[in-house]
């Protein structure tokens, strides 16, 4: 052991005495020091010509560049946030594959993210939200007016916006790049969900040309028509049923819309070598971290937080807080009941992989209802997601197709169950004025009669018909241009090497005979 | 010279290495390997199907010793490594031709 040095002490002494000296002299440029911040911030910080005097017009001016600042802010913090997820995905959909598939999963996770944003970039975000008009709870800013549409039954028919590519001309403004961040995140989580229903099968390139179509066109389209003020927001408007299709945070834009990709991708893929039996029984294929799983879990549960308090695009908007808590008691109750189900009903023990598909479940349900429901609902709301997504994953293996990661049941059956929810359980506290419809969201349950329900369920078709017939061709375009599977080879192998050029656990050993089930 | 070769339970390798040390064996050789015996592995469930675990993780250690002290060796392994459940393990012994040091070329016994 070294002993006590005078020197060093000496040293360390004379350089904290300066901090404190360096820090005190910084501290206040001006008169009086205001050390708990009750003086900071007064008229005189108001913008006017007659500094401490502004006029009325100013004082009006400085309220509303605080309130649009406000929620500026909101929804840029709660937009990366969302960001974020990316980590959670790749490590859900990782964790869920095979340690020989584990760098290509991470890759595909990776590569969605600046492939997916690029698309939206150069025209996504033109199509979506190019004929939105006002931004609303962003400033008044109303230059993205350009929706192309048609005239079906005597009503517009918004189908496609047409303003803002490259985020040029009417798109270079501050209130539309804020909604482009936040959108292009969203985009982003529908664009990944799919890599996990055809994980370890799927070429690399093909996937590649998968994610040119998602942030470009896929998404935009049905993003346009319940988001983008397309015909689905005008329902409600043009034909009196409810609100229009409502989703609050992307149940079915987001969601379902990934489910359905993901469902048509798996179907028409396959399942992967060894996963059935010539009678048609199940080979379990097990996961290679249940440790990334959960964690991934978590960090998507805490992205949630920006996923939907983030869409009121308004930090003033104090519904923000329901909206919050009903998403955590939603995510609770999903993975309670997922997991109380495969225990103590379907199976002998607390599967970790359910218990997670269970939680992320309750999320993506509460996802479209969560402005609208109280909490005693979202619990309930949750509930019923994480029985369903056990139930739906039993019954997508039982039919073949093959979901490593039960993308289908967690996103798509889900996301369905979500904005149904929201026409059933919309408690008649909320909404006023949504999509042009005056007066507050109200479900089934709660005297609103059916007409939001039928909206919901009016979105919900629409989503898997266009976007299953969609993702039907894109799929077919992209086995034209390079094929969607790998051989069965490098499928054996684990596509690491064959396909990206590296193990993801370069120096381990690993005894690939026993990941890869021997289909009898 | 004989060599022992015990296939045991890994959480009991560290008290197997404890008695053998202070029993005087002074080298000792650890493998982690699987496999199955009696039981033919065991069935788990994983999102509802059935599936096995026909390997089963287990640790094998290897001494050589001189004939002599094969008998104490063998009691110390059964002493440490024995819960009484199935799936404790296995304990083989064999002869041994040579025993040659690297580092002094010394040979039998002395290179035990």
């Amino acid at each position: 052991m070294k002993s006590f040095s005078i020197k060093r002490a000496l040293f360390f002494f004379s350089a904290l005495a300066m901090m404190y000296i360096g820090a005190s002299s910084l501290s206040y440029a001006g008169e009086t020091p205001d050390p708990n911040g009750g003086n900071t911030g007064t008229i005189s910080d108001v913008p006017a010509a007659k500094p401490g005097e502004p006029t009325f017009v100013e004082m009006g001016n400085a309220i509303g560049h605080n309130r649009v600042a406000i929620n500026f802010m909101w929804t840029l913090i709660t937009g990366f946030l969302v960001m974020f997820m990316q980590a959670g995905f790749a490590l859900v959909e990782a964790g869920l594959c095979r340690a020989k598939n584990s760098s290509h999963t991470f890759a595909m996770n990776f590569m969605i993210y600046p492939l997916g944003m690029l698309g939206f970039y150069l025209c996504g975000f033109a199509f979506m939200f190019g004929g939105i008009g006002s931004l609303g709870t962003l400033g008044a800013y109303s230059g993205l007016n350009n929706e192309i549409t048609v005239t079906l039954f005597g009503k517009p028919f918004g189908l496609l916006g047409w303003k803002g590519f490259l985020l040029h001309g009417a798109g270079y403004d501050t209130a539309a790049f804020t909604l482009f961040l936040f959108q292009m995140v969203f985009m982003d989580t529908t664009a990944t969900v799919p890599t996990g229903a055809a994980a370890e099968r799927w070429k690399f390139s093909a996937f590649m040309i998968y994610g040119a179509f998602i942030g470009t066109v896929m998404y935009p389209i049905f993003g346009n028509w319940v988001w983008g003020g397309g015909w689905l927001a005008q329902l409600g408007v043009n034909f009196g049923i409810g609100h229009g299709h409502l989703d609050f945070a992307g149940s079915s834009v987001v969601h379902l819309q990934g489910g359905v990709i993901s469902l048509i991708f798996a179907w028409l893929i396959g399942p992967r070598y060894g996963k059935y039996n010539k009678d048609g029984s199940i080979n379990p294929i097990t996961p290679h971290s249940i440790p990334f799983v959960m964690l991934g879990t978590f960090i998507l549960a805490f992205g949630w937080f920006g996923f939907n308090p983030g869409s009121t695009l308004a930090g003033t908007d104090f519904r923000l807080s329901v909206v919050a808590v009903n998403t955590m008691i939603a995510g609770s109750t999903g993975a309670l009941a997922a997991t109380l189900w495969v225990w103590l009903v379907r199976m002998k023990k607390p599967d970790p992989s359910m218990m997670a598909n269970g939680m992320l479940a309750g999320l993506v349900a509460i996802t479209a209802p969560c402005a609208f429901v109280g909490v005693g609902d979202s619990a309930i709301i949750g509930l019923v997601a994480g029985l369903l997504v056990v139930e739906a994953v039993f019954f997508f293996d039982k039919i073949k197709i093959d979901d490593p990661v039960g993308a289908i049941s967690v996103h798509g059956v889900n996301g369905a169950w979500g904005c149904l929810s929201l026409g059933l359980f919309a408690d008649g506290t909320y909404g006023d004025g949504l999509n042009g419809v005056a007066g507050n969201v109200t479900g089934l349950f709660y005297g609103g009669g059916g007409s939001q329900l039928l909206a919901e369920f009016i979105g919900i078709a629409t989503c898997i018909i266009t976007m299953g017939t969609i993702a039907f061709i894109v799929y077919k375009i992209i086995d034209v241009i390079v094929g969607n599977r790998v051989s069965e080879k490098d499928e054996i192998e684990g596509l690491d090497l064959p396909e990206m050029g590296i193990y993801g656990y370069n120096g381990f050993t690993m005894d690939k005979s026993a990941e890869t089930p021997r289909p009898r | 010279m004989k060599k022992i070769e015990a296939i045991i339970r890994p959480h009991k390798l560290d008290e197997v290495r404890e008695a053998l040390q202070e029993g005087g064996f002074r080298g000792l050789t650890v493998t982690e390997v699987k496999g199955y015996g009696r039981q033919m592995g065991h069935s788990e469930i994983y999102r509802g199907s059935e599936y096995t675990i026909n390997f089963l993780p287990k640790v094998k250690i290897e001494v050589v010793c001189s004939d002599s002290n094969v008998e104490k060796a063998v009691n110390i392994i059964l002493k440490k490594a024995k819960t009484g459940e199935v799936g404790d393990g296995k304990l083989f012994v064999s002869p041994v031709d040579e025993v040659i040091r690297v580092r002094t070329e010394e040979t039998g016994d002395e290179a035990v």
